[in-house]
């Protein structure tokens, strides 16, 4: 029952909340200035894209899309936990978490 | 016997050996028994093998193991005894023993007696590989070999600056003549897919060879010669070499090494048979060779330069032979030649031991009465030399010149001038050194004696071979040399007698000249005092000079260009342009990051953006 309403709901519209997500993601990347937020964007376009993935795999009968989405999922985890760590040290270091840190990390 | 051949150059090598890695350890006496002992085992094998062919004259391979073996190219390290090989066999270590026999008393108060020894073993080992390798490639190491030898023996007192450069200059003109040669094997293996003498010679093989091909490969060969054994334009070497100690340019500056030419040039007759421009080439090369070396040996002041010129012009002779079709003639003298030029050499030597090296023939004279042995024995090589009746050059040159009358009477002809020349000179160096008075200081003359015995027994046999060794070697040049050699036959009116008595009566009226013009009453000149063509000829025709001026002086600006200017302008602008660059670009470049994270974000976002574009347009 619940399948037939997901198959139900046509490609384009998966296509295009894909791209209005990674928009956003885009956007808080480009426009914020927290570190954390910034994070949390980057999570939003890498999901924006699994959702693509999923579809376009039920789409095509693939399961190699799904497959792919995992092993983005595990990367993604492993590259938030070293990300929230570097975040944690450099906020206990300079009491913020504004993006301006990285600053000093020039020639 | 031809079996045990590998003995002959085996024991010099392990002599070699055993002095050069045991050095100080080893006392002199035992250094000079086990070296001289060496070559006269050698030699008896030798004398054994030489019998043999004496009776048996076809030739033998003795193959001692596969060399290379690549595709359808092989070399075996194999020797070829024959007729040709085993005369060279007997003069190369007959004449090695006595000179190292002569050398034990001459070298005796050298610090560098042990290594002088290691060096003559190991040329004698090369020289013998060179005869008796049975294809060109075992000769081209034994050519290689002596040369490497006849380099470590001129420099062998190297703390003397001008020894050392006359060592590489003997080295570097031999590398010459030895690209020659090797290109002409190469030749030869290109045409007849083989390097072996015997395979090459033989008929169907000659006659893979078109007139062109078989005149440009026995040219290349030529050059090689005219390195090796000094001939115009390559001689200028031969006269410096005789900064060596004086057994060497006695073993390896007249006897052997130096005829390695005539040997190789003998050993492809069959070759320059078919190519009759290059048998020209070789004889007009000799022949002017001849009569060149001879009119410096006029005016030369050093006795070993007379000898190392009279040399030159012998090897002439020899060449001469070889080129109007001679070749047996030509080894003959080879081998007389050994016997009297080694002679007057070790002669010479012991003059100088008795002289304390003392080399220039103005401070000698009237040494026949303080010296009587080595006037004797260097009287006899004297006689000889300039071909005086029943002596052993007298057979040997005048073989030489009959034939050239008989092919080409006009080299015939310069060779009779040739002849004449030699008795001149070698007249005028006897003369002033052995008669007249005494004009050295009274130091010297306080000093004069008599060498040792392990000195004059090495002069009195040669002085015997000198004497009767062309009696005792024609025979075998007519009959058996013939196996190996093919003499050019000349039809028609034969000179023989005629001729004969042209030689002797040259060498009797350029002694008698010589000594009614200038020995009488003459002043001798200094060094300074020579004027006019005098000092031209007294300068060697400024041979070197023209070739410093022609060859070494270009060589040197285009080096020094290349070294100075080329080298630190363009090579390392071109290197410091690439290093300068990047620096220059890295450091502008350095400024793009700011450390402003938002500038990086938009800048990745608008790359992807434009990567996008890029990809649907």
């Amino acid at each position: 029952m619940n399948q037939d309403i997901i198959a139900g709901v046509p490609l384009t519209w998966y296509v295009w909340l894909s791209a209005i997500l990674f928009a956003i993601g885009v956007t808080g990347v480009l426009y914020r200035r927290n570190a954390i937020v910034i994070f949390m964007c980057v999570e939003l376009m890498l999901n924006a894209v699994n959702l693509l993935l999923v579809a376009f795999s039920r789409f095509h009968n693939d399961p190699g899309g799904q497959v792919f989405v995992f092993f983005i999922m595990a990367v993604a985890a492993a590259e938030v936990a070293v990300g929230l760590a570097i975040l944690m040290m450099v906020f206990r270091n300079t009491k913020s978490t504004d993006i301006g840190f990285l600053n000093r990390l020039k020639f | 016997m031809s079996k045990f051949v590998y003995l002959i150059p085996l024991f010099p090598l392990v002599s070699w050996a055993i002095i050069g890695l045991a050095n100080r350890n080893l006392s002199k006496s035992l250094t000079g028994i086990i070296a001289s002992g060496s070559v006269l085992a050698s030699f008896v094998i030798s004398v054994l093998i030489f019998m043999e062919k004496l009776h048996n004259p076809a030739a033998e391979t003795v193959v001692l193991f596969d060399w290379i073996s690549v595709g359808s190219f092989s070399a075996k390290m194999s020797f070829l005894v024959d007729s040709l090989s085993s005369i060279f066999l007997l003069v190369i270590t007959g004449i090695g023993f006595l000179i190292h026999l002569y050398s034990t008393g001459y070298m005796h108060e050298d610090d560098g007696f042990r290594r002088f020894f290691a060096y003559l073993n190991l040329f004698v080992f090369f020289m013998l590989l060179l005869v008796l390798g049975d294809n060109f490639l075992v000769m081209f190491i034994g050519w290689e070999g002596v040369g490497l030898c006849s380099y470590l023996l001129i420099g062998f007192w190297f703390k003397n600056i001008d020894y050392s450069s006359a060592a590489k200059k003997a080295f570097v003109m031999n590398r010459i003549g030895d690209l020659g040669l090797l290109l002409g094997i190469l030749m030869i293996y290109q045409t007849t897919q083989s390097v072996t003498f015997q395979t090459v010679f033989a008929k169907e093989s000659l006659g893979l060879f078109s007139t062109e091909v078989v005149t440009a490969a026995t040219l290349l060969l030529f050059i090689g010669a005219m390195g090796k054994s000094a001939q115009i334009p390559l001689y200028t070497w031969l006269p410096d070499a005789m900064a060596g100690p004086t057994p060497v340019s006695a073993l390896i500056h007249a006897a052997t090494m130096v005829t390695a030419g005539i040997y190789m040039v003998a050993r492809c007759n069959a070759m320059f048979t078919m190519a009759p421009l290059s048998m020209d080439v070789v004889a007009w090369t000799g022949t002017l060779t001849a009569l060149f070396a001879a009119t410096i040996g006029f005016q030369q002041m050093d006795i070993k330069k007379v000898l190392a010129y009279s040399t030159v012009s012998q090897l002439g002779f020899m060449f001469a032979a070889l080129g109007v079709g001679a070749y047996s003639a030509g080894v003959f003298h080879v081998v007389t030649h050994a016997f009297f030029k080694a002679l007057l050499f070790l002669g010479a030597g012991s003059v100088i031991h008795a002289m304390h090296h003392e080399q220039d023939i103005r401070s000698m004279g009237g040494l026949r009465s303080k010296l009587p042995i080595t006037h004797a024995t260097f009287a006899l090589g004297y006689l000889a030399i300039i071909g005086f009746p029943y002596f052993s050059g007298w057979f040997s040159k005048d073989e030489i010149i009959i034939k050239a009358l008989e092919n080409k009477p006009i080299i015939g002809y310069l060779l009779i001038l040739g002849a004449l020349m030699t008795a001149f000179y070698m007249s005028r160096v006897y003369f002033m050194t052995f008669w007249g008075k005494f004009r050295g200081t009274h130091e010297q003359e306080h000093h004069l004696h008599e060498s040792p015995l392990s000195m004059t027994l090495p002069l009195m046999v040669l002085a015997a071979l000198s004497v009767g060794g062309g009696f005792l070697v024609s025979g075998y040049v007519e009959h058996n040399l013939a196996t190996v050699l093919t003499d050019l036959k000349h039809e028609g009116d034969n000179h023989s007698l005629h001729t004969m008595m042209w030689g002797v009566t040259a060498a009797c009226l350029a002694i008698a000249g010589y000594w009614l013009l200038t020995v009488k009453d003459k002043q001798l000149q200094a060094d300074a005092e020579i004027d006019g063509l005098g000092k031209v000829v007294y300068n060697k025709y400024y041979i070197d000079e023209l070739y410093n001026s022609l060859i070494t002086k270009p060589i040197d600006a285009i080096a020094n260009f290349f070294g100075s200017i080329f080298d630190t302008k363009v090579v390392d602008g071109v290197v410091n342009f690439f290093g300068l660059g990047i620096h220059w670009l890295s450091s502008t470049m350095r400024r793009i990051q700011t450390g402003n994270v938002d500038t990086y974000f938009f800048a990745m976002v608008i790359s992807i953006i434009l990567i996008l574009l890029f990809k649907a347009l």
